[in-house]
């Protein structure tokens, strides 16, 4: 029943995605896929997600750390608002960031004045996944952070480490797989999204277009052949690296168990 | 307590000013321009027929998917949680794949398996049954964007907790439906509820796969998340942040009730354990 339900659900629809390579002679499948327009969108897409998800990995460590470790006043608060990129709809996100960055907004109209423009731009699409992809990397480090013994810390302070010693020394190397772990997803979503970026990017074609977009312009254009080659290099591309990231926190995992 | 350090301040203020610019300012940004020319837009938007099809739709879609993804998910989580059987890794990563795809190539997998066109899709049309482009393609996409939440917590906190409860109440000669009902599912609770709680929230503002499968069509199969991206691009800027300011106050709400919920869940550990064996003793 369940892999009933699962076939149903979620194989058919990727079983069909592949099963439309068929129809695509591999030139015509070369030329979609090698296309400069192409191109440039992946390595927007994949740039910008990358970027995103590393700074995701900074700022959602301090926030996992600071509401698991410390007692404040609004901590629940502070807290319950990491669920909201998740929760809020892509595309009132996306016309929230557009316009808070646009250079008439709260944020862009400061950052316009040093002469950093953010809308519409593929800093923007950028700024847009950081947001969308926090809440991966502080929901996933939480609990790992709430595993480990504060002695832990006590302990490599009495025995004389810095903050910096018993960060880099006693903390990273524990925490690192679930930190790992909280990247590889905040990446992966990264590379899917779409409803939170087409807003803020402005979509220049070659400029700021992502992947999903070319997809999404190919469909409207009845090119489904090149909309299904899209698809299937883009899957294959997240399959490979996000095996290469879960192969690496293996790696970490059953290195410390060796240590 | 212990007397706080200096820099425990600095993180907690600069946690608390990330936190504020990055999510903070977007959310305001919403209300202010939803609310800008006063409150009269929702009662003006709730008389537009284009609107309340597209509440309507969503609200539909959204409750399908939680239901059908419930009980998938009841049933996935203990299938995984309690048997052993060849390919359950497989099994369980083929129930996480949707949150690892771009919500754009699902929808583009679901018109490539009942389009017109597609072999399946061709037989279903030919028996007058229509999915893509048309309302029950919405409520396929919205099953398969928010498909694994429930299965994925429901399983993880029956895994986590062991199976000595079940057994000790299927030992004292409770059917298995009883230790389902009486055992499992009150040690699961919270978990599940949380689960809901993000399926709910996925289902209600999937846009990405929804709007491949849409075709777009005003007052049918027209979403809110899609209709507020219509609005945007046609320049009724107001309309468009009115309506997002209501999906910004759901997610609100779903991240409020995801914080008692956890409250919840950092307790269960001693309570669910001994409701789960009163449960075990009164369902024996």
């Amino acid at each position: 029943m369940t892999l009933f339900g699962v076939t149903i659900v979620v194989l058919l629809p990727i079983a069909a995605i592949v099963g439309g390579l068929r129809g695509i002679d591999p030139a015509t499948f070369a030329q979609t896929i090698l296309s400069p327009r192409v191109l440039a969108a992946y390595r927007l897409t994949f740039g910008a997600s990358l970027i995103a998800a590393i700074v995701d990995a900074v700022i959602g460590f301090l926030i996992a750390w600071v509401t698991v470790r410390y007692q404040f006043f609004g901590r629940a608060f502070l807290n319950a608002c990491i669920d909201l990129p998740f929760a809020i709809p892509t595309p009132v996100s996306g016309i929230a960031l557009a316009t808070v960055y646009a250079n008439s907004g709260w944020i862009g109209s400061i950052t316009s004045r040093f002469g950093i423009h953010i809308a519409f731009t593929q800093l923007g699409v950028a700024v847009a996944l950081v947001f969308i992809g926090i809440p991966f990397v502080v929901r996933t480090l939480q609990p790992a952070i709430e595993a480990l013994p504060p002695e832990l810390e006590e302990a490599s302070s009495v025995l004389g480490g810095s903050g910096l010693d018993t960060f880099v020394r006693v903390l990273v190397p524990v925490l690192i797989p679930a930190w790992l772990a909280g990247f590889a997803m905040a990446f992966a979503r990264g590379l899917g999204e779409y409803g939170s970026v087409i807003f803020i990017a402005g979509n220049k074609p070659g400029v700021t277009e992502i992947v999903p977009l070319v997809i999404m312009t190919k469909l409207e254009e009845y090119d489904f052949t090149g909309a299904t080659a899209l698809a299937v290099t883009m899957l294959a591309a997240s399959f490979v690296l996000l095996l290469a990231i879960n192969v690496l926190r293996r790696h970490m995992v059953s290195r410390q168990v060796a240590v | 307590m212990t007397r706080r350090r200096p820099h425990e301040l600095a993180l907690i203020a600069t946690a608390v000013v990330i936190v504020a610019v990055l999510i903070g300012l977007p959310l305001a940004t919403i209300l202010a321009e939803a609310w800008q020319s006063g409150l009269g837009i929702y009662a003006r938007l709730l008389r537009d027929p284009l609107e309340l099809a597209a509440l309507r739709l969503t609200i539909v879609a959204a409750l399908l998917a939680v239901a059908f993804n419930t009980l998938f998910g009841l049933l996935a989580g203990w299938t995984l949680s309690r048997y052993r059987f060849w390919g359950k890794p497989a099994l369980a990563s083929a129930i996480e794949l949707p949150l690892s795809i771009s919500p754009v190539i699902s929808g583009l997998g679901i018109l490539l398996l009942v389009g017109a066109r597609a072999p399946l899709g061709g037989w279903l049309e030919a028996h007058g049954i229509r999915i893509a482009f048309a309302q029950p393609g919405i409520v396929f996409a919205t099953i398969l964007v928010a498909f694994p939440y429930v299965a994925r917590e429901f399983a993880a906190v029956l895994e986590q907790r062991g199976i000595e409860h079940e057994e000790s109440s299927l030992t004292l000669g409770a059917t298995a439906g009883q230790t389902f009902f009486r055992v499992t599912l009150p040690i699961a609770r919270w978990a599940l509820i949380d689960g809901i709680l993000l399926c709910a929230a996925r289902s209600v503002g999937e846009f990405g796969a929804v709007s491949v499968v849409s075709g777009n069509i005003q007052g049918i199969t027209e979403t809110l998340p899609l209709r507020i991206a219509a609005l945007y691009n046609d320049y009724q800027t107001t309309a468009a942040f009115a309506t997002a300011s209501m999906l910004a106050l759901f997610a609100i709400a779903v991240s409020w009730a995801r914080s008692l919920v956890r409250g919840h869940l950092e307790r269960r550990d001693e309570d669910a354990e001994q409701r789960a064996a009163i449960g075990a003793s009164v369902a024996a």
